[in-house]
């Protein structure tokens, strides 16, 4: 068995089911922090049972993800050591700045903002909850940093084969960072806004009509609203960035095989590569011209300029429709929602069926448009310095089945238990309404009563 | 080593990062080394009692892992070279820890929010998941103590260095369970500290014979005069703390409440100790006699510019992580979102 890429999919296997769970907690923390905010400006109860049903989301969200994190810390070196040995100078610090300014900050808060409501001050506990969704986006600041310093490297040079730091402030802010940032930043507030719809939209379809129920619904669809078509227009100037410097990327993102003018866009195709054609093509005459060049007659690169250093084409092609039609679908229901919510105050049972499923529609968009932007750097690892096929360890193909096939069956495991805990919440939630005792009520001396750790 | 080429930096980082590297283990050690044993201990607790353990880690246990995630992170940015070849040599009990760790890390939470008749198995795993994250660990310090060998015999002394950390970490469980709660579960808790405590003692005798004995340049570094003199204290305060910790541990739970904290502290020190001494044994190497700190450290360059920010960053993290400590000090009590 090729350990090569047995470990390419480990490694994406493991960075898939991650990233679901910091998609949800980047965005989740700033949306308790919102209801927090919302409790202490208005005393409403409402919104602070908005924040206890969402806290619970959130720690459940963020165990998984610390400890699906902790395995991609060790994968480095058990996978991937020439990548440690090749731009470890560089990857190190910066990994290092997100265990020092980000994990330890939001473990540490973590506990206070879960259990501390009772044990500090009101302002205490607020500050808490800013702190873990600080923490958060610091996370993302610096994983995104190194991710697209392997993008789009700069601020190095080459001394016998190893990547040394020539200008730290251009390792950070290289070409493609802050466009990622944004993009990733955006997509989580997407998968956050969804989810809290999606969930609130299960207690509806339940018959809970509490009022805790609609903040949270009416939350989660205007962030989306307002969000959405942010997220097009920055996705827009994420692709333009990337046309300049990474071309093959966006060639295969195309499937466009050829070099020239009046560049359709291709709509839907089954790119093969052995005849570098797109067969079952639909595609709108001189559509890739104008978006990436804002013009008809715009050249734009083909795949034909990168023979044999391009990324595998079906992937990269099919991701990133993905991505943009989930985006579409967002961009539908999210106005729609608010349309019924904000001017007819009413939530039509159609459009709740919708909104659940429409729960997961960011953990689709965020893989797809992962799979494209890292299948889409291949061959490289670090484009241009370190090529895959050259990072990967001396361990044998089988022991990598042998712990990809563990991983696999421990993820698929956790998915299912981790969306069944969370339907079996929102109906727990909704059975229980706003009818049971007060949580929070005045001087918050009252306690009601729950298991331990619930 | 003169002291002009202690003054340089690229002789100076290195030092200073393995001296990170090495507290951040230690601090691992000492504090996961309490939530991990406090699920092995899992198996011989009831449903109520499980609840309160649970309870006297809750808002801790996430924060003491980052300190594992502190001191990898520290191995791959200091030494890049060493993190790949320790860690693909570790392959296997690697990838056990990591099982490990994800099922403790999602029972913990699952167990309290799954529907009530599936509580049991959740607590099954979370037990399950700490023992294999504990056994990993006694398992890969047997392995790097012996200098990263293979083969049948490294294989039995690293199963048995795994037994005895996974009895240490329950000892340190049930330590901690000391001072967090009282009642009954307090006596039971002094009860598997003192059966821990026995294999703990067995693991530690047998760490101290065989690092020496696997490696030519450790004996000497340990048996020549005056080293030996000087290192004596090591070995004669960990065993007084066994004593002085087995004497009073029978007199607990004691009147008052006193001493609670107090077995949980003495083990720490015996950790603090024993970590000491095989942190001299294997200096300078990070890989066991094959690669110095020196030879696996990163750039220059590098290191100085994490470093600042770490100068920075850890007074803040131990500021706040003693905060967090005091505001769920005192016996626990159940915990509550709200």
């Amino acid at each position: 068995m090729d350990p090569l890429l047995l470990s390419r999919i480990q490694f994406g296997a493991n960075i898939s089911f991650h990233i679901l769970f910091p998609a949800i907690t980047i965005s989740l923390g700033w949306f308790l922090l919102f209801f927090k905010w919302r409790y202490n400006r208005t005393g409403d109860e409402a919104w602070m049972r908005a924040y206890f049903t969402w806290v619970k989301v959130f720690a459940l969200s963020f165990a998984l993800g610390v400890v699906s994190g902790v395995t991609m810390t060790f994968q480095f070196g058990t996978n991937w050591p020439g990548f440690m040995e090749t731009v470890g100078n560089i990857a190190g610090p910066l990994l290092g700045y997100e265990v020092l300014t980000a994990f330890f900050l939001e473990a540490v808060f973590l506990g206070i903002m879960l259990f501390g409501f009772r044990k500090v001050s009101n302002r205490m506990h607020t500050l808490a909850t800013f702190l873990v969704a600080f923490g958060t986006t610091m996370s993302a600041f610096w994983i995104l940093a190194l991710n697209s310093w392997m993008q789009t490297p700069t601020g190095f040079e080459m001394r016998d084969g190893v990547a040394f730091a020539t200008d730290w402030w251009a390792v950070i802010f290289n070409p493609s960072f802050p466009y990622r940032l944004l993009h990733m930043l955006l997509a989580s507030g997407l998968t956050a806004a969804f989810l809290v719809a999606g969930f609130s939209a299960l207690r509806y379809l339940a018959g809970d009509r509490a009022e805790s129920m609609w903040k949270a619904l009416r939350t989660g669809i205007a962030v989306g609203a307002v969000l959405i078509p942010l997220q097009i227009f920055a996705g827009d100037q994420h692709g333009l960035n990337t046309l300049e410097h990474q071309p093959a990327k966006v060639a295969a993102m195309e499937a466009n095989w050829e070099t020239r003018s009046n560049v359709p866009l291709v709509l839907f195709a089954l790119p093969d590569e052995k005849a570098k054609k797109n067969r079952y093509e639909l595609a709108i005459p001189n559509g890739a011209s104008l978006i990436l060049r804002h013009s008809a007659s715009g050249v734009v690169p083909g795949l034909d300029q990168f023979e044999g250093m391009h990324p595998p084409v079906m992937p990269v092609f099919w991701g990133f429709r993905i991505m943009v039609g989930v985006g579409m679908a967002m961009l539908l229901f999210s106005w729609i929602g608010a349309f019924y919510l904000f001017r007819r105050g009413t939530l039509p049972k159609p459009l709740a069926l919708v909104l659940v499923p429409m729960a997961l529609s960011g953990w689709v968009a965020v893989l797809a448009g992962w799979y494209t932007t890292e299948i889409g750097r291949q061959p490289w690892l670090v484009t241009g310095v370190l090529k895959t096929a050259d990072a990967v360890g001396p361990v044998t193909g089988g022991h990598v089945a042998l712990t990809l096939a563990g991983y696999l069956a421990l993820y698929a495991v956790l998915l299912v238990v981790y969306l069944g805990v969370l339907i079996h919440m929102a109906l727990k939630a909704a059975k229980e309404g706003d009818r049971s005792p007060n949580p929070a009520s005045g001087d918050r001396a009252m306690s009601q009563p729950m298991q331990a750790g619930e | 080593m003169t002291l002009d080429m202690m003054l340089d930096w690229p002789t100076l980082l290195p030092l200073i990062f393995a001296g990170l590297m090495g507290v951040s283990i230690l601090f691992y050690v000492i504090l996961d080394g309490f939530d991990l044993g406090i699920g092995i201990l899992f198996t011989a607790a009831d449903d109520a009692e499980k609840d309160t353990m649970i309870a006297a880690i809750g808002p801790f246990w996430d924060a003491n892992e980052t300190w594992l995630v502190l001191a990898v992170g520290l191995l791959l940015v200091a030494f890049p070279v060493a993190h790949g070849v320790i860690l693909t040599a570790l392959y296997l009990p690697v990838f056990v820890l990591l099982l490990g760790l994800i099922l403790r890390g999602v029972a913990f939470d699952f167990r309290a929010k799954v529907p009530v008749h599936r509580k049991g198995r959740w607590n099954l795993l979370f037990f399950i998941g700490s023992a294999l994250a504990a056994l990993a660990q006694g398992y890969m310090l047997g392995i790097y103590v012996l200098g990263l060998q293979e083969g049948l015999l490294a294989m039995g002394f690293a199963l048995l260095t795994a037994i005895c950390l996974t009895a240490a970490y329950a000892a340190m469980g049930a330590a901690w369970l000391i001072y967090k709660t009282e009642g009954a579960l307090q006596e039971k808790a002094v009860r598997w500290l003192r059966r821990a405590l026995m294999l703990t003692v067995a693991g530690m005798g047998a760490v101290s014979l065989a690092t020496p004995l696997a490696s030519p340049r450790i004996f000497d570094k340990w048996f020549v005069w005056p080293e030996m003199a000087l290192l004596a204290p090591l070995p004669i305060i960990s065993a007084l703390l066994f004593l002085w910790l087995w004497r009073i541990s029978a007199r607990l739970p004691a009147a008052g409440d006193a001493h609670s904290l107090k077995p949980f502290i003495a083990l720490a020190l015996i950790f603090a100790a024993g970590f000491g001494g095989l942190a001299y044994s294997f200096y300078p190497y990070v890989v066991p006699d094959r690669m110095t700190i020196w030879e696996a450290a990163a750039a220059t360059d590098s290191l100085a510019f994490i470093l600042v920010g770490t100068a920075f960053v850890l007074p803040i993290i131990l500021g706040y992580t003693i905060y967090a400590y005091r505001v769920f000090g005192g016996k626990a009590v159940d915990l509550t979102y709200d």
